[in-house]
């Protein structure tokens, strides 16, 4: 199991094993974010309060749960990183903050586009919206620290104390509905019963759909970090000539 | 439900279809800036290793 895991973590065969698995993600992605939009904008019944206005759920729901999950993944690989001095974990917390930022950015905008028609406001101070913003504002901090860094192993150092520092923010932002007497609606979809089924799936799809996306584009910015971290000449020529 | 009333999403069109076009243009974007960091680390792993021929 060990010489398995230090062989996987070895960059010539981990660089070969994330070129051969991305596509394996790519594709039922975008077969499944397809089925996600046609069940979101097409199939899924109008909503009773919101009419079509709440289909935006489909896109806004999804980006917000991934926010929160590729911080969790990028936090997680840079406290394996701090503590084990493990290179790779670094570089998937490294490879994880833009595609993180990202889905902050869509949950805020698309949350904002539904506010808007709801609420008559694009934004309010509010603990849900704000603990957001905050999450937007830590990758941004992530990034910016590490090109800031000229070291790369200081620069990974100091990236993951600011990642594991910012997790407090998570369940901030998860329970921020339920401390705070907030604008923001409760979670419906991790609730049972506070949605019909046939409303649901979309979602569901829409955001495994996300994860295999975000899978896909990690590998590859993964491959990148590999790279760029090598400096092994050998296998590296090798690489590169074919 | 014909075309037009499923693109005027029952008023909330000026609203619908900017989320969703703004989140699928950043999907789009992801792909395609990682495809980029990866190219150009390759490119400049190259340069780096024909840097150091050239000096041995």
């Amino acid at each position: 199991m060990w010489t398995w895991f230090h062989k996987l973590a070895s960059p010539p065969h981990f660089y070969r094993i994330a070129g051969l698995v991305t596509p394996w993600f790519a594709w039922p992605a975008l077969v499944l974010i397809l089925v996600g939009l046609y069940g979101g904008l097409v199939l899924a019944p109008v909503d009773y309060q919101q009419g079509e206005g709440f289909r935006i759920f489909y896109v806004h729901v999804p980006s917000a749960i991934m926010s929160m999950f590729v911080y969790s993944t990028m936090a997680i690989s840079a406290g394996i990183g701090l503590i084990w001095r493990m290179k790779l974990a670094h570089a998937v917390a490294a490879a994880s903050a833009p595609i993180g930022a990202w889905f902050t950015a869509c949950a805020l905008a698309t949350g904002s586009l539904w506010g808007k028609p709801m609420w008559g406001t694009w934004w309010e101070w509010d603990a849900r919206l704000t603990s957001e913003l905050i999450l937007l504002f830590l990758y941004l901090g992530f990034i910016a620290l590490r090109s800031s860094i000229e070291d790369p192993q200081r620069a990974d150092r100091a990236g993951a104390v600011l990642a594991l520092v910012g997790v407090i923010n998570l369940p901030i932002i998860h329970y921020s509905v339920v401390w705070w007497n907030s604008l923001h609606q409760g979670s419906t979809m991790f609730n049972p019963g506070a949605m019909a089924i046939n409303m649901k799936w979309p979602a569901l799809a829409m955001l495994l759909g996300f994860m295999l996306y975000f899978g896909a584009v990690l590998f590859v910015r993964l491959r990148a970090e590999v790279i760029r971290r090598e400096r092994n000449a050998t296998w590296l020529r090798q690489e590169l000539a074919q | 439900m014909n075309l037009s009333d499923f693109f005027y999403m029952g008023g909330y069109a000026a609203y619908l279809w900017p989320s969703y076009g703004l989140v699928l243009s950043v999907l789009i974007y992801n792909v395609w800036s990682a495809r980029r960091a990866h190219r150009e680390a390759r490119r400049a792993a190259a340069r780096r290793l024909q840097m150091e021929e050239t000096r041995s």
